[in-house]
């Protein structure tokens, strides 16, 4: 008979004994583990960022000057790759097969499972035509950007370029990520925040092909980017352009202001760039390309170029000079060819003498000034020349210069106006007199003015007196008014009362009688009264360089500007006829005198930096 | 003595309960396995869910026709049918449909059939016809050979196939063989085997062989009592060792470790026979045998492994035995199937909102992973439920098979244990990382009309036998 019965009680043991095994095991992952969780989330959640497009640019017209244009950045997830065809891909892409290893195995020892950035921003034309064969090209998808379009060709240094963020900011930034564009330069830059917007976030269900299956729980965790806010520009588009086609062949810079508001209404450096050159896949070598330029098209010389400010600084200690009481608009002072004081001589050019204070800007006088600042430095109301210097010195601070203005765009230089201590070190304490610094009379000598100061500075002197930190943002869309401190008026040491016999001065330096004198008439203006200052700053290294202030109109001033050509000579040559052509294109719409126009842009500058100063 | 009895009314139906709840259990898995937002009806018969719903219902029918047929048919046609299904299996491994690497499928229009599934059916009865045949001795060579046939043949045929999940199944028929009275030595032989294998690929052959050099010694000693044997033996051994080793190293002959140590235990081996004959030590050649036998298995199981398995294969069993650790290659898809399960926690994600099944990331999630779904869906409670209606089923075809008064029934229905039993224990297994991946269905709950009819005539025949149970008197 069946011996082995009892056989079955050991088989039916078994059987509990595993599903006991099985219900213990399931218990563990189950119930008692948690890891499992997180991981199946990890599995199937993808984040996708959602890039908000960038605020738009507009002048202050409202012509659009920034916008943006959708491009497409191929990105490649290395576990999800699979045989295709190199060479089609390639031939789409219009990259090379060396790139294609290159980028594929960069991205694999990136990470075998994680998305990267196999090639940027394809245009929308390249973009349809792999969309089309997409499905052939398992392990690459593409990822919509924006990227910045440009109207025109000109004010880079104004709107400044958006590149991708440093590894440095990825490290210590909360809001930008790896591959991150930012504003890098410019107005760009300095309204990162504004333009900008923020950052989406969608949250998608995913297979393990990465395809979409479906929103996370209905998109409840979903966040919708913000799109950057618009900014109106101060700057005036019209103008910009045309400054700088004026400074074409021509290094140096124009800074225009509006004396009422501070608002920059244009801010040419020359040689600029296209800020279309810094957009885009080939953004990097024209950046390279740019920087190697030896004429520095990526320096902003109205912002950091530092310039002695040459006679138009000869207006200031004249304002000094009335305000300290050292100067009346009676005094007169004979010049015979400059100023002597013992063995020292400052020369002077040809010009009627004597001359009172409004003739001395008139005809720009140097030995005038000499004594002016002589008188400054020996003032009897100070008990030393340093104390009086320091003053003379705060005067002129309060007028913005040597100081960082702290206008809103980056990278802008203090400047540099000697100290008290600078003369002590260099000649030892109370071992320096006025002669010693003579040559700040007519604004040479250890001065560097930059031309947003000198701008500023002509705009508080249109004003008579006070002057509005100068600004390039005129609106930020949303918002009632700009920034506070560029509303707050500034008012400089000198009384207004004292401007008028200056501005005088500046008026018939450009509208005096022919053959009076005048040293300014090329920038005379038939239908306004222009007021302006030539100035020529000394240039050790080559041809002066060619200066001029001036503001317009003389009684409700609009527009004042700073013109500065580097190598051009005297003032007269070539700074004030551009002030003179932008001073029309602004309140005119163009010039009375073709004739100008064409002499000034048919102008090349350029060469003439390593050139002998010419016979005059 | 004959007596008529009502089918209906003699049906266990406890079994047919717990076999309609799998099946029902398994549908709807399959439908939330696969579940798509286009094809949301569960009755749509382009997808998995609405095909399965067809196989269940030919299915039942199938069920209905066994209970039909009479009870001797199947003792009277065990042999036949098992005949017919090897051929059929030839058939198939000579001009089969390839399916997943396996030439496992006969192809007939839409219907594709898998010959191997009914082969474990026939295979049970054919075991059951045999070992309830009069005058037969289960521990004798001759009775082993028979078996063998029996068993192993369909098994080397479906191996041919390249089918080893299938032809594993085969080995399950031991657990009959044990209940029958398959002897202790045997089996513990088998369990030997298994474990010289293990070790084998664990620690390696040289570890395999001082290992049972000391095993052989200790035997020596537990069959003698005798420690002067022992230290004889392993001085000879240790000399003829050093000596190959020095004879290696002066004439430095670069022969390996292994060769060394087998040909020092070969001589050594020879001196002791000449010794032992000496001296009447006994059942030293036994115990030389066995020691070359296992020496000889651990070297066949490291050539085997390294030269016949395929790579997937060795990596499957290196991953179970934890030699390798990837969980990104081999280990992707049991690291997916336990994120799967374990995200499920106690209650479940819920009917239709498993994310790891329906999106792909795990493998086969209506076929071979279907318990996957079950536990990310339903939870540990849903994993308890699944395992107690397996484990009830089972215990009540052991209640069943012992009641029965032919021996030809017990014999089938244990069968019809070892093969489900055998199923549920890699299945769900390998889907929790307990046993290496080995794809063979879930019964009555995977897809696949293949399987679920195999599994529902195998266990209608039994629940048929049963109803016949009291036919028989002894």
């Amino acid at each position: 008979m069946d011996t082995f019965a009892a056989r079955r009680n050991i088989i039916a043991f078994v059987i509990l004994l595993i599903a006991v095994i099985f219900l213990v095991k399931l218990f563990l992952i189950q119930v008692v583990s948690s890891d499992y969780t997180p991981a199946a989330t990890n599995n199937v959640v993808r984040r996708i960022t959602q890039y908000p497009a960038r605020g738009l640019i507009y002048d202050r017209n409202g012509e659009l000057l920034v916008y943006n244009q959708a491009a497409y950045d191929i990105m490649v997830n290395p576990q999800h790759l699979s045989h295709f065809d190199t060479t089609e891909f390639c031939r789409i892409l219009k990259i090379e097969r060396s790139y294609l290893e290159k980028k594929l195995q960069e991205a694999k020892n990136y990470s075998r499972y994680k998305p990267s950035i196999f090639l940027k921003l394809v245009s929308s034309e390249t973009y349809a035509r792999l969309q089309e064969k997409m499905y052939k090209f398992p392990g690459f998808f593409v990822q919509p950007r924006t990227v910045r379009k440009y109207k025109y060709d000109n004010a880079s240094h104004v709107l400044g370029y958006v590149g991708e963020v440093s590894d440095k900011l990825v490290d210590t930034s909360s809001y930008y990520k790896s591959g991150d564009y930012i504003g890098a330069s410019g107005l760009e830059k300095s309204y990162e925040g504004v333009l900008r917007g923020d950052k989406g976030v969608k949250i998608y269900l995913v297979d393990v092909h990465n395809r979409i299956k479906g929103s996370y729980n209905n998109g409840r965790y979903d966040e919708k980017a913000e799109v950057g806010t618009n900014i109106v520009s101060t700057l005036d588009i019209d103008l910009q352009r045309y400054g700088e086609k004026l400074m074409e062949n021509k290094i140096g810079s124009i800074v225009a202001i509006e004396p009422a508001t501070g608002e920059i209404l244009s801010l040419v450096s020359t040689p600029g760039y296209d800020p279309g050159l810094m957009v885009g896949r080939q953004r990097t070598r024209n950046y390279q390309n740019l920087q190697q330029d030896t004429l520095e098209p990526l320096f902003n010389r109205g912002l950091m170029a530092r310039y002695p400010p040459g006679s138009t600084f000869k207006v200031m200690n004249a304002l000094i000079g009335r305000q300290e009481g050292v100067l009346y608009p009676g005094t007169t002072y004979e010049c015979h060819g400059g100023f002597y004081a013992g063995n020292f001589h400052m020369g002077c050019h040809n010009h009627p003498s004597p001359v009172d204070l409004i003739e001395s800007i008139k005809v720009s006088c140097n030995n005038y000034y000499a004594h002016v600042f002589k008188r400054i430095l020996q003032d009897a109301e100070f008990e030393s020349i340093s104390k009086a210097f320091t003053n003379w010195k705060s005067h002129l601070q309060s007028f913005g210069l040597g100081d960082k203005l702290n206008i809103d765009l980056p990278s802008e230089v203090a400047g540099f106006l000697p100290t008290v201590d600078y003369y002590n070190k260099y000649y030892g304490k109370n071992r320096w007199g006025y002669l010693n610094v003579i040559s700040l009379a007519i604004g040479q000598g250890e001065l560097g003015i930059t031309p947003v100061q000198m701008a500023n500075t002509t705009s508080a002197i249109a004003n008579r007196g006070h002057f509005y930190t100068p600004h390039i943002v005129k609106r930020i869309e949303g918002e009632e008014t700009i920034q506070q401190r560029f509303q707050q008026k500034h008012e400089t040491m000198v009384d207004s009362v004292y401007f008028e016999e200056v501005i005088e001065g500046m008026d018939l330096a450009v509208n005096g009688e022919p053959g009076t004198g005048s040293t300014a008439r090329t920038a005379r203006v038939d239908s306004i009264t222009v007021c302006g200052k030539t100035g020529t700053a000394e240039n050790p290294h080559g041809k002066d360089h060619s200066i001029f202030i001036a503001f317009a109109p003389k009684d409700d001033p609009q527009i004042a500007l700073a013109v500065y050509i580097e190598n051009g000579g005297f003032g007269a040559t070539w700074a004030a006829p551009t002030a003179k052509l932008m001073i029309e294109k602004y309140l005119k719409g163009g010039p009375d005198i073709q004739w100008w126009e064409d002499y000034v842009t048919s102008a090349n500058l350029l060469n003439k930096k390593e050139e002998d100063e010419e016979e005059d | 003595m004959k007596r008529r009895i009502n089918v209906w009314s003699n049906i266990d139906w406890l079994t047919v309960i717990l076999y309609v709840l799998l099946v029902f259990l398994g549908w709807i898995n399959i439908y939330s396995a696969v579940y798509n937002e286009e094809h949301q009806s569960i009755l749509d018969f382009s997808q998995r869910y609405g095909k399965q719903l067809i196989w269940i219902s030919a299915a039942f029918v199938i069920a209905i026709l066994i209970m039909i047929i009479d009870s001797n048919f199947y003792s009277f046609f065990a042999y036949f049918l098992h005949f017919v299904v090897l051929l059929l299996l030839v058939v198939v491994t000579l001009f089969g449909t390839e399916i997943h690497g396996s030439r496992a499928w006969l192809e007939f229009g839409n219907v594709r059939f898998q010959p191997a599934e009914f082969a474990k059916i026939t295979t049970a009865l054919a075991l059951a016809r045999y070992l309830s045949s009069h005058n037969i001795t289960l521990n004798r060579m001759k009775t082993y050979l028979r078996l063998a046939l029996i068993i192993l043949v369909p098994m080397a045929i479906i191996l041919l196939q390249n089918d080893t999940g299938s032809a594993l199944v085969f080995t399950a028929f031991i657990l009959v063989l044990y209940r029958q009275g398959l002897s202790l030595g045997v089996l513990l032989f088998g369990v030997y085997v298994i474990a010289l294998f293990i070790f084998t690929l664990i620690l390696g052959k040289l570890f395999v062989i001082f290992g049972t050099i000391g095993l052989a010694l200790i035997v020596l000693w537990i069959l003698n009592k005798r420690f002067k044997y022992v230290w004889v033996a392993a001085g000879i051994l240790l000399i003829s060792g050093g000596l190959f080793y020095g004879i290696n190293y002066v004439f430095q002959l670069n022969v390996s470790m292994y060769y060394v140590i087998l040909g020092a235990l070969v001589f050594s081996s020879i001196f002791y026979i000449i010794l032992a004959y000496w001296h009447k030590v006994s059942r030293v050649m036994l115990l030389l045998v066995l020691l070359f036998g296992s020496i000889g298995v651990a070297y066949s199981v490291d050539h085997v492994f390294n030269n016949f398995l395929e790579s997937h294969q060795q990596k499957r069993i290196n991953q179970l035995l934890g030699l390798e650790s990837d969980p990104l290659g081999a280990g992707y898809n049991i690291n997916q199937s336990k994120i799967a399960i374990g995200s499920g926690r106690l209650t479940g994600k819920g009917f239709l909102n498993g994310t790891q099944t329906k999106f792909d990331f795990v493998p086969e999630q209506s076929t071979d992973f279907i318990f996957c779904t079950i536990g990310e869906e339903w939870g540990f409670i849903g994993s308890f439920v699944l395992i107690s209606l397996f484990i009830m089923l089972l215990l009540r075809l052991l209640f069943l098979a012992e009641r029965q008064r032919s021996a030809f029934s017990r014999i089938y229905g244990y069968g019809v244990i070892s093969v489900l039993f055998f199923h549920f224990v890699i299945n769900i297994g390998m889907t929790i990382g307990l046993v290496p991946v080995i794809g063979i269905p879930l019964p009555f709950i995977s897809y696949g009309g293949s399987s679920l009819w195999a599994f529902t005539i195998l266990l209608f025949v039994f629940i048929r036998l049963d109803v016949s149970r009291l036919k028989v008197l002894q």
